[in-house]
């Protein structure tokens, strides 16, 4: 499903923000990142996205080799990554129901898709009746249950968490790793980075640690590796 | 493209115009200047070319004869006139035509002034030719071919009206080309800022919209819209106008000026804006569309 050969990523001066990593996520996986600030995964979600270019390496995506894909493939590659972030960004002008509704227009879905498939996915995260409510009027775990509907309401194959609970406290936090874990259940391959300690080492999941760009450990059922 | 689409890109440019009232009514303002004097120059040219073409067709070269010229002469003459490119019209005037003529130009309604010369046509001899051209341009080759022929003793003929004409037309042409310039200038400008500002207050959800895998297009269209409206409203304003104004002053014109009718003669309303309208419609959205491609290239990359 992921492949990273050999993907290194300088920016203009200095050390690499990734060095030389290797990596392979198979279909149905859940895999966390983990890593202090600064360790690389930023650049590596960028990397993943095609925000940003290796310097080195191939990396290949659900069969598509993003070194060889034209810019004007890259809409088609985001399609296949739901994106969830720290900051849920969410568009604050608008109630739920529009902003999940949002991510299925920008892909040009008919509306009468949208109008079944976004009241699915608010029953799915939990928040069928909340569809008319602002992002202000939310709770922060409430808020990214929208934005995990919003990533998921297009079917990618890989829903991609960028520190997802942050913003959290451990209760919420909680609830969103059981929404993703059951994310993934259905299906879905769920890649998480984070730098939440409690989390990591409650799931048992797969664990792959950067530290300074490189990956220096990757454990099939592992906890978070502590400094020392 | 689906239609949802359309409409959606519709609305959410309509949305963005209604954000930025401020700039977007200085954008349509500044094409409503432009594509106003533009039309104005327009109308004011072609009515001149149009008084050029009438003149044309009226200013007329009279050529006298020698007085011992025979009748085969002349009509030696006429023929070789006949053959020329330029030649447009010619009518033989006879003395007595050319005196009923100046009787009523010079005595009026007091015709018994010039009952003394009632047996005696002070014109005898003068019998003329009266030649039009299709092409005044050519009148200097013209009159030289003339005064050249045998039996030919005076060419007479008004060289400035044209020439004034045509001038006076060329020199506004160009200063009408220079502020049009100027101004389509300062509209494609204003256009391209009032868009750069919409991307800017959208930046976090045309951020969003990227991520999620929405194609270039999707994302451009709405801001394009947002061009083209307001090219096309700066251009219909101004067409209102002119349509209001022009009608009156054909009205005004002719009833003030009732005399030079004859002489002056302006083109119709519909004339005019069967032109004006679709290439004021054309600049007006083209403006819009230069204006918001320059700022998506600069602002709107993926």
């Amino acid at each position: 499903m992921i492949d990273l050969e050999n993907v290194s990523k300088t920016y203009a001066a200095g050390t690499p923000a990734v060095n030389n990593i290797n990596l392979h996520i198979d279909k149905g996986e859940f895999v966390f990142i983990v890593g202090d600030s600064g360790a690389g995964k930023s650049t590596l979600i960028k990397l993943l996205l095609k925000e940003l270019e290796p310097t080195e390496g191939k990396i290949v995506i659900n069969g598509k080799n993003l070194g060889r894909m034209r810019r004007k493939k890259i809409p088609m590659l985001r399609r296949d990554i739901g994106v969830v972030f720290q900051d849920f960004r969410l568009l604050k002008d608008r109630n739920v129901y529009d902003n999940i509704a949002f991510a299925q227009r920008v892909v040009e879905t008919p509306t009468k898709v949208i109008r079944r498939k976004v009241p699915a996915m608010l029953s799915m995260v939990g928040l069928a009746e909340k569809y008319k409510s602002f992002p202000k009027e939310l709770s922060g775990g409430e808020q990214q249950r929208v934005a995990i509907a919003r990533a998921l309401v297009n079917n990618p194959p890989i829903l991609l968490a960028d520190e997802p609970t942050g913003n959290l406290d451990p209760n919420n936090s909680w609830e969103i790793m059981k929404l993703l874990e059951e994310i993934n259940k259905r299906g879905t391959t769920v890649i998480v980075v984070t730098h939440n300690k409690e989390v990591v080492d409650a799931m048992q999941k797969r664990v792959i640690t950067i530290k300074k760009g490189v990956i220096v450990s990757d454990e099939r059922k592992g906890g978070y590796i502590y400094e020392g | 493209m689906k239609v949802s689409t359309i409409f959606y890109s519709l609305k959410q440019g309509f949305i963005n115009i209604k954000r930025n009232k401020l700039f977007s009514l200085a954008s349509v303002g500044t094409i409503a200047a432009c594509i106003f004097l533009m039309g104005l120059f327009y109308a004011v040219l072609t009515n001149l070319q149009h008084i050029v073409e009438t003149a044309e067709e009226t200013v007329s070269i009279v050529i006298f004869f020698d007085e011992e010229a025979t009748d085969e002469q002349i009509e030696a003459i006429g023929e070789n006139i006949k053959k020329r490119a330029e030649f447009g019209t010619i009518e033989y005037i006879s003395p007595e035509q050319a005196w009923e003529e100046y009787k009523q130009e010079y005595f009026g309604d007091n015709q018994e002034l010039a009952e003394g010369f009632k047996d005696d046509n002070p014109l005898a001899n003068s019998d003329s030719y009266r030649v039009t051209l299709n092409d005044l341009s050519m009148q200097d080759a013209f009159v030289t071919f003339v005064e050249n022929l045998e039996g030919v003793r005076k060419v007479n003929y008004s060289d400035s009206t044209a020439d004034t004409l045509n001038e006076f037309g060329r020199m506004i042409g160009y200063i009408s080309m220079a502020i049009i310039i100027i101004l389509l200038a300062v509209g494609i400008f204003l256009i391209s800022n009032t868009i750069m500002i919409g991307i800017t207050v959208r930046k976090e959800e045309i951020g969003i919209m990227k991520l999620m895998g929405a194609k270039d297009f999707f994302i451009r269209a709405p801001f394009m819209v947002e061009g083209i409206m307001i090219g096309l409203v700066g251009a219909l304003i101004p067409i209102l106008i002119l349509y209001i104004i022009y009608k009156r002053v054909i009205v005004f014109i002719l009833e003030q000026f009732n005399s030079i009718e004859s002489v002056v003669s302006l083109l119709s309303t519909g004339e005019v804006f069967a032109v004006l309208i679709p290439a004021a419609l054309i600049i007006g959205g083209g403006i819009g569309v230069i204006g918001s491609m320059i700022t998506m290239r600069k602002h709107l990359k993926v």
